[in-house]
C-alpha cells in the first residue's frame, strides 16, 4: 500500500449505461475522493447496483467518460467488489480467500497464510478448512469480505452486503467495514436499509431513476435533503 | 434361456480360473479405452471450458457441431482412420494400422466430442456462477479456464465417465483399425463379435457379462476415489 499511487479520485463525466437498448443509468457525473464510507441509497430499481458496477468496471459504459487517477490496470488491482449474493467458489474457506492472491501470482503457501489471517479477522478462523458452499448466509458474506480485503484494496465496493442477513451478522459486517475504513480503505456501498446508512455513512449518494440526485455529507442529508424525492424516501413514502 | 445360464456359468469359470486369454484381452480393452479417455480429457475438458467462457461469431454453430459429433458413427470413424493409416495413406509410414495405438486414435476421435460437450454443459453452469467474481478479479482467460476445470472437476468426471462408457463398449471402429488379431489387437468387444459369429454363444455371453462388470467396477472405483457422493453439493 505504502508505495502505491493513490488511485483516487475517480471521475465520472456524463456516464450512461444501457442494457439491450434500455436506459439504466445516467447521465451521471461525480468525483469520488477523500476518505470514509460513501453509501448509495435509493428505491429499488433506481440504479444503485448499476452505478457501483459501472464504477468498478463490471458494466460497460455506453457513453461518457470514466477515469481513475492512475491507469486502468493499476486502478483495477487496487479495488475489490462484494456482491449482494456472495459468490462462493467450490473450495475451502481458506482457498476462497487466498484465490485473489493466487491469481496475482503470490505463491500458494503465502496466499494461504494471508487467507488464514483474514479468516481469523472476520471470525471464520475455525472454519478455514470447511467447504465454502455449506456456510450460512452471514458467514458467506464475511468470507466474501475477507476475500475482497485480502488484496488490501484502496477502494472497496459493496452491493447491499447485508441484504437478507440477521442483526448479528449485519453488526459483524459493519464492524469489519469500520475497521477497513480505519485502515484507509475507501468504502462505497449501496443499501436500502436507511438505518444502516445512518450508522455507516460519511457521505450519502441518493440515486433515483438512474440519476444521482444528491451527494451530501451524511449529517446534512439526514438532517434535511435538498430534493423532494430524497425527503419522500427518508419519510418512508414510495418514491415514483 | 439356457444360453444365458450357460453364459453366466462360463463367465464365472473364466473369472475364477483367471483365464490368461481373458485377462489379456480385458487388460487390452482397459488399456485402449483408458488411454483414449485420458487423451480425450486433455483435449475435451479445456475445450468445453473454453467454449463456455468465450464469445465469438459462430460459437453456437461450433457447439451444435460438437453436439452432432457426439453421434459420430464409430464404423465411419474406423474407416477414415483406416484409410489414413493404411500403407498408401498419409500416415502409412508410421506403420500403426492393426496396433492398439490405431485403436486408441480411433477412440479418441469418437470420445472427444462427447467429453467436450458434456464438459461444456457443466462449465456453462459453473461459469454463470463465477462470472462476476472472475471478471471483478481480472482473471486472465487461462486462469478462468483453469479455475473452472479445477472447481468443476467432480462434474467433469461425469464427462470422462461418459467418454469411457462409450469407448469400452465400442466395436465398430476398433474392429476395422485393429483387425481383431489374436494376441495383438483383440479386445472384449471384438472377441464377443467373433465368438457370436462362430456360434459360441455361451462364451460370447460370458465375455459380455465380464465387459458389463468391468464398466461397473471402473465407474465405482472412480466414484469411490473421487468421493463424488461426499461433500454434498460439490
Amino acid at each position: 500500500m505504502v508505495n502505491e499511487h493513490n488511485i483516487l479520485p475517480l471521475t465520472l463525466r456524463e456516464i450512461t449505461v444501457k442494457r439491450r437498448g434500455k436506459h439504466i443509468l445516467g447521465p451521471v457525473s461525480l468525483t469520488l475522493q477523500g476518505k470514509g464510507i460513501s453509501v448509495v441509497v435509493g428505491p429499488n430499481g433506481s440504479g444503485k447496483t448499476t452505478l457501483l458496477r459501472a464504477m468498478h468496471g463490471l458494466d460497460r459504459i455506453s457513453a461518457g467518460h470514466k477515469a481513475w487517477a492512475v491507469s486502468d490496470a493499476q486502478a483495477h488491482a487496487a479495488q475489490s467488489f462484494v456482491f449482494q449474493a456472495p459468490i462462493m467458489m467450490r473450495r475451502t474457506v481458506r482457498d476462497n480467500i487466498a484465490y485473489p492472491l493466487v491469481l496475482r501470482g503470490v505463491n500458494r503457501r503465502d496466499a494461504r497464510a494471508a487467507a488464514d489471517v483474514w479468516a481469523a479477522r472476520v471470525g471464520l478462523g475455525s472454519a478455514v478448512l470447511r467447504a465454502a458452499t455449506v456456510l450460512s448466509g452471514g458467514e458467506k458474506q464475511k468470507l466474501a469480505l475477507a476475500r475482497a480485503l485480502v488484496t488490501a484494496p484502496q477502494v472497496l465496493f459493496l452491493d447491499e452486503p447485508c441484504a437478507n442477513l440477521d442483526g448479528h451478522a449485519t453488526q459483524e459486517i459493519e464492524a469489519i467495514l469500520h475497521a477497513a475504513c480505519a485502515d484507509g480503505t475507501r468504502v462505497v456501498m449501496s443499501t436500502h436499509d436507511l438505518g444502516q446508512a445512518r450508522r455507516l455513512a460519511d457521505e450519502v449518494l441518493f440515486v433515483h431513476a438512474g440519476q444521482v440526485v444528491e451527494i451530501l455529507p451524511a449529517a446534512v442529508f439526514f438532517a434535511g435533503p435538498a430534493s423532494a424525492q430524497a425527503a419522500a424516501f427518508l419519510n418512508g413514502d414510495l418514491v415514483l | 434361456m439356457s444360453d444365458i445360464a450357460d453364459g453366466f456359468a462360463t463367465a464365472a469359470r473364466l473369472v475364477v480360473s483367471l483365464d490368461p486369454e481373458l485377462i489379456e484381452i480385458t487388460l487390452r480393452s482397459l488399456h485402449v479405452t483408458l488411454s483414449a479417455t485420458a487423451v480425450a480429457s486433455v483435449i475435451g475438458l479445456p475445450l468445453g471450458a473454453w467454449l463456455a467462457i468465450t464469445r465469438f461469431p459462430g460459437r453456437r454453430y461450433v457447439i451444435a457441431l460438437l453436439n452432432a459429433l457426439m453421434g459420430l458413427p464409430p464404423v465411419v470413424v474406423g474407416l477414415i482412420v483406416y484409410i489414413m493409416l493404411s500403407r498408401s495413406g498419409p500416415f502409412g509410414v508410421l506403420g500403426l494400422l492393426f496396433t492398439p495405438t490405431a485403436m486408441i486414435i480411433a477412440q479418441v476421435i469418437i470420445i472427444t466430442p462427447l467429453v467436450a460437450s458434456v464438459a461444456h454443459q457443466a462449465m456453462r453452469e459453473l461459469w454463470a456462477d463465477y462470472h462476476d467474481l472472475l471478471i471483478s478479479l481480472h482473471a486472465s482467460r487461462r486462469q478462468r479456464i483453469a479455475t473452472l476445470v479445477w472447481d468443476g472437476r467432480r462434474t467433469l468426471l461425469t464427462a470422462q465417465l461418459a467418454g469411457f462408457g462409450r469407448g469400452i463398449g465400442e466395436v465398430g471402429a476398433i474392429m476395422i483399425v485393429g483387425g481383431n488379431i489374436d494376441n495383438a489387437t483383440r479386445v472384449l468387444t471384438s472377441a464377443i463379435s467373433l465368438e457370436t459369429g462362430r456360434g459360441e454363444f455361451a462364451l460370447a455371453l460370458a465375455l459380455g457379462f465380464i465387459l458389463i462388470g468391468l464398466a461397473v467396477v471402473v465407474n465405482l472405483c472412480i466414484h469411490v476415489l473421487s468421493r463424488t457422493e461426499q461433500g454434498s453439493r460439490w
